[in-house]
């Protein structure tokens, strides 16, 4: 987990120290990031200009390197940390089957997956149903 | 300069397309030109920025966290609300 905005690190200490740690015991555990001048937050499309800030961009990226997913949100709404999860434990599912098996809609860690294939098409109605939804 | 401590704010590190090529960039024909944007199924643009971590300053690159998953989260600012 990497957190990143364009304050400098010196302002993340004092933040973490003042704020964070009085909602997270010894403050938060992974490393916030400064980007002064907002050139990563422009690689990732996220910086903005008007502003100054970087808006609040989820990126998830594999073993690889590869970006699996991505969430771009304005500033006024928070994440919703359990659907990241979620998503995560899905794309690692996916991965240890070398993509073998797929997750559906409304998917969640032990629930059934797709095993997608020419005897598949046409058939999802048969493995999934809308009660699996919610 | 990056070496010194003190008062100077180390700045970012993003790789120019001709002094440095990341592990991921070679295998890409998508080229890393800075304002463009990502793409779910390709490659994150590596970059280096300092960092704080549990109490002391460091150096962060993101392609050193390659080999395990990566959560990589912007927001708008310390001591704002949300």
């Amino acid at each position: 987990m990497l957190a990143c905005s364009v304050d400098s690190h010196f302002v993340h200490k004092i933040w973490d120290e003042t704020e964070l740690s009085k909602m997270v015991d010894g403050g938060v555990p992974f490393p916030i990031l400064s980007d002064s001048g907002g050139q990563i937050g422009r690689l990732y499309g996220v910086y903005d200009d008007q502003a100054g800030v970087e808006v609040r961009g989820r990126f998830i990226i594999d073993p690889d390197g590869v970006i699996q997913a991505m969430e771009v949100m304005t500033p006024p709404v928070g994440r919703n940390f359990p659907e990241t999860i979620r998503q995560i434990k899905a794309y690692q599912h996916v991965r240890a089957t070398q993509g073998a098996e797929a997750c559906p809609a409304e998917w969640q860690p032990g629930k059934e997956t797709l095993k997608p294939g020419p005897d598949l098409v046409g058939k999802v109605w048969k493995v999934w149903k809308l009660e699996q939804a919610g | 300069m990056a070496e010194r401590p003190g008062c100077a704010r180390p700045g970012t590190v993003v790789p120019a397309a001709d002094t440095e090529t990341s592990a991921t960039s070679t295998d890409s024909p998508q080229q890393e030109v800075p304002g463009m944007s990502v793409m779910v199924g390709r490659p994150a643009p590596d970059f280096e920025a300092p960092a704080y971590h549990k109490g002391s300053f460091t150096n962060i690159k993101l392609s050193d966290n390659f080999g395990k998953w990566t959560l990589l989260c912007f927001y708008p600012g310390d001591f704002t609300f949300v």
